[in-house]
């Protein structure tokens, strides 16, 4: 096998040196009943060309060649080839947490960068080495926001991602948190009247996302204000980080839980992502996941270690901030590099450029009879629109011109039946976007 | 290298280091954070030209929407990210410079063709909204994964959706809860050994459940007579690992098992040292009612400084109507769908349905083998024993019992000298090595928890018991040397305290905090 580097010889070198007769011997402890008779039933073993060869094949069974104009939540965007390299390099890749900081200044160093870029993005004070995604993150701000407030109740916006929504729900099961819905208004924002009306002083956190799960940019103020006076902490969901390019950083909240893929990740079927978990400077000590710090060493000179341990798993145990022990590093990494390539002046541009498209594409839609925009809120590269017919059908039909067509919003919210989800992006061209609405016209048009 | 010629080396090197602490910082042994090097006007990217109208953002999100730009993000061309990072990159040890002997986090070789697939085409590129029907590759990707990970284990269903191994004890001890609760109750604790890793009564909390430590008996052994006595009526599950964290074959599973279940209590294994069973034998003819999988640990995800990872849970039938949503499923004509039409699921503990691009990497790994897992299960093991053969006696080994893929000995005899298991970790980086584990099991005073994989040649371990004998040898001679090691790192022991009693977690610019800056 050509991923192990050992010789029959030196086996039977090594056995002898251990006074062992057989390998069988080694295994000694596990009583005979139970040990395998027969190889494992497994497909394999199979050549590197033949390993590419499957997965080529895989590939050739999914949308190659189909045009998207799907986000929610995960998002198409340009990657550089340059962070892959980086990632690629094996003492990145092929390294452990750093718990060795002598040995693993390279990814504690990142760490810190990639703690300073998602503070600097959310406008937060202090931000964690990274957590599993979104939707983790998400319900993990919430139960920090049990832990600072020691309360019970979270109102919880419908216009947070159905998703992050239900894996809050089945962490909340048993956590002894009551997770309530706040409705959405007209406009496709949170509606902060119901909101001040569930307020009271048993409520921890308010949770909203911006831009929300239809795309509309949330006003924080008003909720911060709403739930400040009720004692209740703000939590912000960000899921398409690269709007915080162009859309003011929810500065207001105390706790921001941010999905992070759009920086450098490929969508991938839904992961590996990089969830961030960003908040005011006094919670840190409630805190999930790791953090690096800085500090010195023994001569002076600057350095990082891991800090804050005491929080953790492996020092609290039961009395943890949270059961995670990983973060999802190699992304941080993955995110960090791809915003110093972007720069300051780059992710404005591709956040200007996100902007453009989408109201090209939305501009593009309300020319065809009977589309009309859902939601009149300001929106960065998703949007909402209701079309006359079932959106399922029209998707359908877009699929026989090679398109992807939108999230069809009726899955997760019943009343939003004939309304679609469309999100373009930078990597979306006019050709594409034109060709797009042409057969959405056409699919409309269409007999049943 | 001789403890003298050692000695020697570093009295050079400390007379040097005088005029390297004053060498130029645009030497790689010195680069600054990746905001200290920027400036106005530099950039690494640019765009595409748009090709649709320009907007007015101001006009088009409205004022008090707009955000001007982000403040204090770096400026800096190409060559300097690449530089930057590539400099980073060598501050790093890693897989691919030589062993990594970290007990229990089975730092095995990462294939170079699992990431390349992971990136492919048509792999990478998937949206998990878009069409099942154009998701069928995806899909039979992580339903061969789903079949060859039930093989390995025993287990009659799988869900691939955890996103690590602590999110996926997690999603077992949520079936459990799930289970007893159909039958009555949840019931209210969770028996855990004093041996396991600390993810494990975290997670039970997490739960909604108690926490009750179970000791181990003298030979590192559950003690059944005990066990007995513990589990009542209000015990749901005692989650064990096995081989436990000491590297030892839990011997009585089966009874265990019996044990449990004859209360109506369920086993459930942490998988983390699956990497010595793999081929051997199969955790669900054991006894075993759930248990996740650490991916990336047995099926050679890479770690990547400590993530991203999976945490696939394998488990009896009795479990998988509680399953996480969605699941996946076959339907006529061999076309796979995902069913999301699940009462009694436990509901969805990610979104998305899980780390796949990690997935793909296991798949990969397990594909590459064949039934040929076996003999990477058997070197890990031959590895772990060679090195205890050829250290015991240098070392103390509390426990004696036969050691599977992983060693654990104590650092009882080099106390005597005032060096602990930490200093010697410490000293294993001036040969050349990662430390192993250390302090790690609880249950061990001072542990030397040593793992080799089967990914290290008999030349490797040769390497590394020579210099695990030296650093017993200078303990005796020279304990100063090892307890201020490491000698040769870019950075020397760091400030841990003073990281924790008051925190800089971010940069900031050096005219508002000066500390930051260098």
């Amino acid at each position: 096998m050509r991923y192990l580097p050992k010789s029959p010889a030196e086996r039977q070198e090594m056995l002898a040196a251990i006074g062992a007769k057989s390998i069988e011997e080694l295994f000694s402890s596990i009583p005979e009943a139970y040990r395998l008779k027969k190889p494992l039933s497994l497909p394999g073993p199979l050549s590197e060309t033949e390993v590419i060869q499957y997965f080529q094949a895989r590939g050739a069974e999914n949308s190659t060649g189909y045009t998207r104009f799907l986000g929610a939540g995960v998002y198409s965007h340009l990657r550089s080839v340059v962070t892959d390299a980086i990632l690629q390099r094996g003492e990145f890749l092929t390294s452990y947490t750093p718990y060795q900081a002598e040995i693993s200044q390279g990814t504690l160093q990142a760490i810190f960068e990639f703690q300073t870029l998602m503070c600097q993005l959310t406008g937060q004070e202090v931000a964690n080495a990274s957590m599993y995604d979104g939707s983790t993150a998400t319900t993990e701000a919430v139960l920090m926001a049990e832990r600072v407030t020691g309360r019970e109740r979270v109102l919880v916006a419908r216009s947070l991602h159905p998703e992050y929504r239900e894996v809050l729900r089945t962490y909340a099961k048993n956590s002894g948190l009551k997770v309530e819905e706040l409705p959405y208004i007209a406009r496709g924002t949170l509606d902060v009247n119901a909101l001040k009306a569930a307020l009271r002083e048993d409520v921890c956190a308010v949770v909203v996302q911006s831009p929300n799960f239809f795309g509309a940019i949330e006003s924080y103020a008003p909720v911060a204000e709403a739930a400040h006076a009720a004692g209740a902490l703000l939590v912000v969901a960000v899921a398409e980080a690269l709007s915080l390019g162009i859309v003011k950083p929810p500065a207001e909240a105390d706790i921001v839980a941010m999905e992070g893929q759009s920086f450098g990740l490929a969508p991938s079927y839904g992961g590996p992502f990089v969830g961030v978990i960003a908040s005011r400077e006094t919670f840190v000590r409630q805190m999930p996941g790791r953090l690096a710090g800085q500090t010195t060493d023994s001569d002076g000179r600057r350095g990082f270690v891991l800090t804050l341990a005491t929080r953790e798993q492996h020092i609290r145990r039961e009395k943890a901030t949270s059961n995670i022990c990983t973060n999802q590093a190699l992304c941080a990494l993955a995110a960090t590099v791809h915003l110093s390539l972007l720069g300051k002046e780059g992710i404005r541009e591709l956040a200007e450029q996100n902007l453009a498209k989408a109201r090209f594409a939305l501009g593009e839609l309300e020319k065809i009879p009977g589309v009309r925009r859902s939601f009149a809120a300001p929106f960065f590269n998703e949007f909402a629109v209701e079309l006359p017919r079932s959106v399922k059908i029209v998707n359908a039909e877009l699929l026989k011109s090679k398109i992807v067509g939108p999230y069809v919003l009726g899955t997760a919210y019943p009343e939003l039946s004939k309304h679609a989800l469309v999100c373009v992006t930078e990597t979306t061209t006019r050709v594409e976007i034109e060709k797009f609405t042409a057969a959405v016209k056409s699919a409309l048009e269409s007999p049943l | 290298m001789e403890t003298s010629e050692i000695a020697e080396a570093l009295q050079r090197k400390a007379r040097m280091s005088d005029k390297i602490k004053n060498a130029s910082r645009h030497t790689n042994r010195s680069e600054g954070l990746i905001f200290e090097k920027s400036s106005p006007g530099k950039r690494a990217f640019d765009l595409p030209l748009l090709d649709v109208p320009p907007l007015d953002a101001s006009g088009t999100l409205g004022e008090s929407h707009r955000r001007a730009g982000v403040e204090g993000f770096p400026e800096v061309s190409e060559i300097e990210v690449i530089r930057h990072f590539t400099r980073l990159s060598t501050w790093n040890y890693a897989i691919d410079l030589g062993m990594y002997p970290l007990g229990s986090c089975t730092m095995k070789y990462n294939p170079r063709v699992n990431e390349y697939v992971a990136r492919l085409d048509g792999i990478a590129t998937e949206h998990p909204y878009q069409p099942q029907e154009l998701s069928q590759g995806c899909l039979r990707i992580l339903w061969l994964l789903e079949k060859c990970l039930l093989e390995i284990t025993g287990m009659d269903a799988i869900t691939l959706q955890p996103a690590a191994g602590a999110q996926g004890e997690l999603t077992g001890l949520l079936l459990i809860r799930a289970y007893h609760q159909k039958h009555g109750n949840p019931r209210k604790k969770v028996l855990i050994p004093d041996s396991a890793h600390g993810t494990n009564p975290a997670t039970a909390v997490i739960a909604g459940y108690e926490v009750e430590n179970i000791k181990s008996n003298a030979d590192g052994q559950v003690d059944i007579a005990k066990l007995r006595e513990q589990v009542t009526e209000d015990v749901a599950a005692l989650m064990l690992t096995n081989p436990s964290t000491l590297g030892i074959y839990e011997q009585r599973i089966p009874e265990i098992a019996e044990v449990l279940h004859s209360k109506g209590a369920l086993l459930y294994m942490d998988g983390a040292n699956m990497n010595a069973l793999a081929g051997i034998t199969r955790p669900g003819d054991l006894g075993v009612d759930v248990m996740h999988l650490n991916l990336h640990k047995t099926f050679s995800t890479p770690h990547g400084g400590g993530g991203p990872g999976a945490g696939p849970v394998a488990m009896k039938k009795i479990l998988e109507p509680f399953l996480p949503l969605p699941v996946l499923i076959e339907k006529d004509g061999g076309r796979l769908a995902q069913d999301f039409q699940r009462k009694e699921s436990i509901g969805r503990v990610r979104a998305f349905g899980g780390n796949f691009g990690v997935l793909v990497r296991a798949l990969a790994y397990i594909l590459a083998y064949g039934p040929g897992l076996r003999q990477a299960t058997e070197d890990a093991v031959l590895n772990a024993n060679y090195i205890r053969k050829h250290l015991e006696g240098a070392y103390d080994l509390p426990y004696t019992r036969p050691s599977m893929h992983e060693v654990v000995f104590s650092d009882a005899i080099q106390k005597k000298h005032g060096v602990n298991t930490m200093d010697i970790a410490k000293r294993l980086i001036d040969y050349g090595f990662h430390p192993y584990t250390t302090a790690f099991p609880l249950i061990v005073s001072g542990a030397l928890m040593i793992e080799p994989t089967e990914s290290e040649s008999k030349e490797e371990c040769d390497y590394f018991i020579e210099a695990m004998k030296s650093i017993a040898e200078e303990v005796e001679k020279t304990p100063e040397l090892v307890k201020t090691a490491p000698h040769t790192t870019r950075v020397r022991r760091l400030d841990e305290v003073g990281a924790a009693r008051r925190p800089i977690l971010r940069w900031k610019p050096a005219t508002k905090q000066s500390e930051a800056a260098d």
